[in-house]
């Protein structure tokens, strides 16, 4: 038995008879008990690996195994080890919260007394128990994503599958989701998340694969991607877009990362942020250039993409033809 | 959280199947009587087509019987086909709104999203043949057939429409939401609960619409539930709607499984 909850090898998954391909030769390997981040926006892959990971769709190629059971010959067995949650809460709106959860407790073959006793006992410290008999149309979006999580949970799944856990929730929210991954993980659960935000990614997971157009664009724990990226961004807002491109000249050289000039605005990553925006005011300021704004910012996904790719983070594109039309997002009620 | 152990019951494969069955199918039928529409187009619908055509088009429908004891059995089987749609419908929900992503990822019985479907919308017709049959009483129809023919009439309907309703499935399968599943049967629906002898004799049709009217699957079925309610000579019209049922679940059953197969 292998060290890793989950292992892909060389996995490709295309779409529209080869057109789209939505993953292209990945491998991960994910250790046990910890949670293990796959960052990407939007199209990146990330949701078409859980599904193929969760047994819900095919490899093109290449082989998964998870909890050591191949996703594709012994997908029962994988399913009798796994949960699965995400971004689109796929919870019952017609049943209440406790309804939803004794369905899919049953639905894993557990014993009825357990499934009422351990769906009391998952609204409890999800605190949903005002909630229990109360249909799920009327929750909030936070509330369902807990109840979709606890559902989840049910049969106490060794490794969990989060799909964008946080994506479209209030600040308050998220962090609730958060404390509540952190204390699965002390249990003992191995979680595998899908992130577009790099806070989340750097709060929760211990090593992080980045996504994109299908492709492993970086790996490697949070603290080497950081350091491969710089720590923080320096933002100038000029007055004209001129002013702007003849600052990109003066002070191009701060950074050894591509600096990116979109309309008035001038964005670079730095690793020394204090030192570096100093040594940029002096000179700009003795261009006689005037600013009209200045932010240091800690680097967001949008900055990883630029400095890995030299391309911004794409939102448009949608994850893969099953979410187009059929499913529509629904809105959020915070 | 303290963890409880978990404890996965011994049953066979085929009691799990048969009980991943029944918790879709108490699912779907807790979620019909939560939806109040559902409920309009399950009770009302059938009763307002009682009211209109046994009050204010019967007028002008000669038939060979008193015209509420023609109409009585038409309604019934057109309420059970009517009701299919729900079954597109709902399917089309669950695809929609990822539920069917979600049991796919349980180690449950494959089919039983679609059987679950398919015998709670069984389940929905019994109810909706008691209503409907007492509200036919109630506004004056009298079957002289006996209880068994009645019984038997009830069963060939039901077989009837859980035959069709495979068909339905596949539609709710292959539609891209539900509002689309709903508009693809209703042509489908409509002219053959209407080019039938569900509410008017073939006779009074024009003689280019009479062999189909009098041929397609519908209207044989409500001539076998109209002989056998009504006590009178009916032909071989139980045979071969019966006929049409096992010709029904035996083509559209696999189509919707195969649908099922491949949508996600």
């Amino acid at each position: 038995m292998s060290d890793y909850a989950v292992e892909t090898f060389n996995i490709v998954r295309t779409f529209d008879d080869g057109d789209v391909r939505a993953l292209d030769d990945v491998s991960l390997h994910v250790p046990k008990g910890q949670v293990f981040g796959l960052l990407g926006p939007n199209g990146s892959g990330k949701t078409t690996m859980v599904r193929i990971l969760s047994t819900i769709l095919s490899p093109t190629s290449g082989k998964a195994t998870v909890a050591g059971y191949d996703v594709v010959k012994q997908a029962n067995q994988v399913r009798r080890h796994i949960g699965l949650a995400g971004q689109y809460a796929t919870v019952d709106e017609n049943l209440t919260g406790f309804e939803n959860i004794r369905m899919i407790g049953l639905l894993n073959h557990l014993n009825k007394a357990y499934v009422v006793a351990k769906a009391r006992e998952l609204l409890e410290s999800f605190d949903l128990t005002d909630a229990a008999n109360r249909i799920t149309k009327t929750y909030s979006g936070g509330m369902r994503r807990r109840l979709d999580l606890a559902a989840a949970l049910v049969a106490n799944p060794p490794i969990l599958f989060l799909d964008e856990p946080t994506t479209g929730l209030d600040p308050q929210s998220r962090q609730d989701m958060w404390v509540i991954i952190e204390g699965l993980v002390e249990g003992g659960t191995t979680v595998l998340l899908t992130t577009q935000y790099l806070d989340e990614a750097d709060r929760l997971a211990k090593q992080l694969v980045v996504l994109d157009h299908g492709k492993i664009i970086a790996q490697g724990t949070s603290a080497e991607l950081k350091a491969q990226l710089g720590t923080t961004v320096l933002a100038l807002t000029f007055n004209s877009i001129n002013d702007a491109l003849q600052a990109h000249t003066l002070i191009g050289d701060l950074s050894d990362k591509p600096v990116n000039v979109e309309g008035t605005v001038l964005e670079m990553t730095v690793n020394n942020g204090p030192a570096v925006t100093a040594d940029a005011l002096r000179r700009i300021d003795a261009a006689n250039i005037s600013l009209s704004g200045l932010a240091l910012r800690e680097p967001s996904l949008d900055d990883v993409f630029l400095t890995l790719t030299g391309h911004k983070a794409e939102t448009i594109e949608p994850e893969a033809p099953a979410n187009t039309g059929r499913r529509q997002k629904r809105k959020e009620r915070v | 959280m303290t963890t409880l152990p978990v404890m996965t019951s011994t049953h066979s494969a085929l009691r799990w199947a048969v009980s991943d069955v029944l918790t879709l199918a108490r699912r779907n039928l807790l979620a019909l009587f939560r939806i109040p529409v559902a409920l309009v187009f399950m009770i009302i619908q059938p009763i307002m087509f009682v009211i209109l055509f046994r009050y204010v088009f019967g007028g002008v429908i000669h038939t060979d019987v008193s015209y509420v004891n023609y109409l009585i059995p038409g309604i019934l089987v057109q309420t059970m086909i009517f009701g299919s749609v729900g079954t597109a419908i709902g399917l089309a929900e669950d695809l929609q709104h990822g539920l069917i992503e979600r049991f796919r990822a349980l180690p449950m019985a494959r089919l039983a999203v679609l059987a679950g479907r398919t015998i709670s919308d069984l389940f929905r017709n019994v109810i909706v043949l008691i209503i409907i049959t007492g509200v036919g009483f109630l506004v004056g129809f009298r079957p002289h057939g006996g209880i068994v023919s009645y019984l038997q009439a009830c069963l060939l309907m039901l077989l009837f429409a859980y035959c069709v309703s495979w068909g339905f499935a596949f539609i709710g399968l292959s539609a891209p939401n539900s509002e689309a599943a709903q508009a693809i049967t209703f042509p489908i629906i409509f002219p053959l609960t209407f080019a039938s002898a569900i509410f008017v004799p073939v006779a009074s049709m024009p003689s280019w619409l009479q062999p189909f009217a009098i041929n397609q699957p519908i209207s044989q079925t409500a001539y076998a539930v109209r002989g056998l309610m009504l006590g009178l000579p009916h032909g071989q019209s139980t045979w071969i709607a019966l006929a049409w049922s096992v010709g029904a679940i035996g083509l559209l059953a696999p189509l919707a499984v195969n649908r099922y197969r491949k949508a996600a």
